[in-house]
């Protein structure tokens, strides 16, 4: 079998409508049956969109205040112009936004540098690090910058801080604990098996609250630690535990001849999972652990429970506005929008990557 | 020539829970000899070479390799598992390194050599597997003679003095077996200890020292490949071989 990775070069020669053509003929309407279902689904899908569509581009209201769009009968998009500081930024001091906007371009910048595998080196490592301790930096103040309290954090930088940082931390701490699980040492195995269940067992929402509410109890008085670092804490313990199930699935896949392998080679177990294991394992989780991460993203709108304003909290918020009352399904749809947007690039390049490592050994199926 | 035993088992026993695998073994090996273990399917011939690089734990008995005892002693385990290479009848080779890496790795961060020292000595040994030109390639794009013989080659990059062989033909399609073959003849030609299991009985005739037949867990008959294959001593031995001629 030979997989071609550059694109057919007839394919690309066909005029685009002529190729068009081809491809509704060939996947639309192959056949009668098939012809009279893809009418019907189009039609349906007209019916349903046009509406929407209109309601929200045609029909919309995009500038001025709540009553011009109160006579409108579109959708209010003047509200997210309003709004759209306050539900980006939350409450952090409107003239120093600049520091969270600065933060989350620089963190963007990083991500795209970020993304090609051949850039994963231990200097980007320490690009990373450097961008944490800026970001802190940035973000709460020092250095001649005015202090700004991690309460008065929200909006979009916070729902990416508490997931990125929530994502990447917990990562090398689920792999450790799969590997703990699956440990010949009993002690550390039944360790790495209870913590896995015991926060399997409860929601993230009680884990939160347990962060704000009962772990101050247990600290000395007069000592108290941040309550973001503490969110950003139960949230790191949560995502690592599902991390190590996933995992865990990897390492399962990997068959016992890679081990016996690498120990027939005098590899020892740190060389064995470093080189033999893990790279095949973590390749083959992939797209469960963006499964998780995704899914991460999203309930880190649970903070919203112990007061923080992550972007879900701020839209919230500025629908309780009196003067612009009443435009929720505005305010939500764009809240979803931002989240669809960061959940579905990560889905994107997840199945980029997948691709990626594929090549490598595309054929291994075919003669084993 | 007994007087100098490279490796050396006594009274060696192992279970697999309440299973007794192996029975009783006394078996040595000495330098330089090659040795055809065979035998019907289950009866611990493959448990008895990985034994050997304790790829399996023996519970009782004593098993000496060059001159150290395998006991749970990691140091003394990592030394023989550096002396002892092995080749698997699935290759397991690793599927997401490329060929040279799959030969440098072992050497790098086993023996500590550098990537250059380990590279240059891989494509030695693949030139020696005839196979150099596919350096670059991954297992998965090889052949299956070609990646046992890849295999063949990742071990004896580890400079092993002794070779395991666990049926390394019996997965490969049959125009395959004499590529195999043909570097293992070398192989013992040069002067390796080896042990394998196979029931290429040419290969046995061609290069044993010595065929071990094994049935239920114990050494039956030991004898030249000659002796063994021409005039069985033992009832069980003689069903064996009757049984794999046809
Ligand atoms: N990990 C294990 N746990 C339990 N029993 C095992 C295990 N490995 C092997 N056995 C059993 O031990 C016996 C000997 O196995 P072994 O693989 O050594 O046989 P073999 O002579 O190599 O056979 P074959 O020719 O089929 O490879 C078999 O009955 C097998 O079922
Ligand atoms: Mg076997």
């Amino acid at each position: 079998m030979v997989y071609k990775f550059t694109k057919n070069p007839e394919k690309r020669t066909l005029p685009r409508m002529e190729a068009m053509a081809k491809w509704m003929k060939k996947n639309l309407f192959s056949t009668k049956g098939n012809t009279v279902l893809s009418l019907f689904l189009i039609a349906g899908l007209i019916k349903i969109f046009t509406p929407i569509f209109t309601w929200l581009f045609i029909d919309a209201t995009w500038i001025g205040d709540a009553a011009a769009c109160r006579e409108g009968s579109g959708a209010c998009l003047a509200f997210i112009n309003e709004k759209f500081t306050y539900i980006i930024f939350g409450p952090y001091p409107r003239e120093e936004i600049w520091r969270p906007a600065l933060t989350m371009v620089l963190m963007f910048a990083l991500l795209w540098w970020s993304k090609e595998p051949s850039r994963w080196s231990k200097k980007l490592v320490k690009w990373w690090a450097g961008f944490v301790v800026l970001g802190w930096i940035l973000m709460s103040g020092g250095l001649g910058l005015a202090p700004v309290k991690s309460t008065s954090w929200g909006g979009l930088p916070l729902t990416l801080v508490l997931s990125f940082v929530g994502i990447f931390i917990s990562y090398p701490f689920g792999i450790a604990l799969a590997l703990g699980r699956r440990s010949q040492m009993p002690f550390i195995k039944s360790m790495c098996v209870i913590y896995i269940e015991l926060i399997r067992g409860v929601p993230m929402i009680s884990l939160l609250f347990m962060s704000s509410v009962m772990f101050p109890l247990f600290l000395p008085e007069g000592v108290s630690i941040d309550k973001l670092l503490r969110a950003q804490v139960a949230i790191i313990m949560f995502i690592s535990a599902y991390m190590a199930e996933v995992v865990r699935g990897g390492l399962a896949a990997i068959p016992k001849g890679q081990y016996e392998a690498a120990d027939a080679l005098g590899l020892n177990y740190f060389q064995t999972m470093r080189f033999i294991i893990l790279p095949q394992a973590l390749k083959i989780v992939i797209p469960p652990s963006v499964n998780t991460a995704i899914g991460m993203l999203k309930d880190t709108s649970l903070v919203i429970i112990i007061a923080l304003f992550d972007l879900l909290s701020t839209t919230k918020a500025s629908l309780k506005d009196p003067e612009w009352l009443g435009f929720s399904v505005e305010g939500y749809l764009f809240a979803a929008f931002i989240y669809f947007i960061l959940c579905f690039s990560m889905g994107k390049y997840a199945r980029r990557l997948e691709v990626e490592f594929h090549r490598g050994h595309k054929n291994r199926e075919v003669n084993i | 020539m007994s007087t100098n035993p490279i490796i050396e088992m006594k009274d060696m026993n192992k279970w697999f829970d309440d299973f007794h695998v192996l029975k009783n073994i006394n078996f040595q090996v000495n330098n330089g000899e090659k040795i055809v273990i065979c035998g019907p399917s289950g009866s611990g011939k493959s448990t008895l070479i990985r034994c050997i690089n304790r790829l399996e734990v023996h519970q009782n008995g004593k098993i000496i390799v060059d001159g150290t005892e395998l006991t749970n002693n990691l140091k003394h385990i990592e030394k023989i598992r550096a002396e002892v290479g092995m080749c698997f009848q699935h290759f397991n080779l690793f599927p997401h390194l490329s060929i040279v890496d799959n030969l440098a790795l072992a050497p790098m961060w086993v023996r500590k050599e550098s990537k250059k020292e380990a590279s240059e000595r891989a494509m030695h040994f693949l030139e020696k597997v005839k196979i150099a030109d596919q350096a670059l390639k991954y297992p998965g794009q090889l052949s299956g003679g070609q990646q046992q013989r890849v295999a063949i080659a990742r071990a004896l990059c580890m400079k092993p003095k002794i070779m395991l062989f666990d049926e390394p033909t019996s997965a490969l399609d049959p125009e395959m077996v004499k590529e195999v073959l043909d570097v293992m003849v070398s192989l013992a030609e040069e002067g390796m200890t080896m042990l394998c299991v196979t029931h290429e009985m040419g290969f046995a005739r061609q290069v044993a020292d010595r065929v071990v037949f094994m049935d239920d867990g114990q050494i039956v008959e030991e004898a030249k490949p000659d002796e063994f294959f021409d005039n069985p001593q033992h009832e069980r031995s003689k069903e064996f071989l009757s049984q794999i001629l046809h």
